[in-house]
């Protein structure tokens, strides 16, 4: 019945993404380890890359893989390790009793009130927007022109915010992950102050608060 | 024919589902913070699905600034849990209890 409705090739490639979606997804949140949670996630990110090319939005499942996989598992990654967090020492530690039933409870409300609203809704029988005035996405594939287009006209001011938002993070976390200036400075520190010191000694002055 | 949006958006609110049950019951902040992750990008696929559907580009373009600015949550997040660590040796959220009341 389905080959008769949809092209076996669409359908196989939306059995992948779900297989690597879902099991991922599940690994992550049932992995002891959190090294293989943040693996788990890449395979879950990868699956969401590979719908979005089901979708023909190339250059997102580009940036997914790229920013993803690529930016924000390794930076997961480094901070585990950096940590030396292997095992999680608090597996099964319930503060409310029973906090993983009502949890699994309240998450299966949720998604049934989701698909309901989905199945009794108008929305999503593909009826294209006439009233919102947004620009047409071109039929098939390569939309990076007008995805381009749309950034840099229409949300021109909201790509502006970013890149203030993204400096302010990086400063932030800059300040955050340093570690203080106390007495207990280790030696690995102080031995680098003395080289920097050795090398430029009037860029060392700090005026910490 | 192509694959109909309310497969997509099935699976995306499955994936909302596991990503909101990994927020509830897993009590380490890294664990958390890649649950929130995936609840993002669930809402990425809705996201998709929608602008495909109904044929606009603004979509497509949410997406985009969603990535970013997950990006940047992410990056100030894992700076205030390795701050946390430096000073507990835990990553686990129920010992922040200074603040309770």
């Amino acid at each position: 019945m389905l080959a008769t409705t949809y092209a076996i090739p669409d359908v196989l490639v939306f059995a992948a993404a779900t297989l690597l979606i879902l099991v991922g997804a599940i690994g992550v949140i049932a992995m002891k380890n959190p090294v293989h949670s943040a693996l788990s996630l890449i395979m879950s990110l990868l699956g969401v890359a590979v719908a979005f090319l089901e979708q023909s939005a190339d250059f997102l499942a580009a940036v997914e893989i790229i920013v993803y996989a690529g930016a924000i598992v390794v930076l997961f990654l480094f901070v585990i390790m950096f940590l030396g967090v292997d095992k999680s020492k608090h597996p099964h530690v319930e503060p409310l009793v029973g906090q993983r039933w009502f949890a699994g409870l309240g998450v299966a409300i949720t998604v049934a009130g989701v698909v309901f609203l989905m199945a009794n809704s108008h929305w999503v029988s593909g009826v294209p927007s006439t009233s919102t005035g947004g620009t047409a996405l071109a039929p098939g594939s390569g939309n990076v022109t007008q995805l381009g287009d749309s950034v840099f006209t229409t949300y021109l001011l909201a790509f502006e915010a970013t890149a203030g938002l993204l400096i302010i993070a990086v400063v932030g976390a800059v300040l955050l992950a340093r570690r203080e200036r106390t007495a207990e400075v280790d030696e690995a520190t102080d031995d680098l102050e003395v080289i920097i010191d050795d090398w430029a000694p009037e860029e060392t002055e700090e005026v910490d608060s | 024919m192509t694959i109909p949006a309310s497969w997509f958006l099935i699976l995306a609110a499955l994936l909302f589902g596991i990503g909101a049950f990994g927020v509830l019951t897993r009590r380490s902040a890294l664990i958390m913070f890649m649950c929130i992750e995936l609840m993002l990008n669930a809402v990425n696929l809705t996201f998709v699905t929608f602008a495909r559907t109904m044929s606009d580009i603004g979509g497509q373009t949410s997406v985009f600034f969603i990535m970013v600015v997950a990006a940047a949550e992410v990056t100030v997040g894992l700076g205030i849990v390795v701050a946390v660590f430096r000073r507990r040796a835990s990553t686990s959220v129920d010992e922040l209890s200074e603040l309770q009341g």
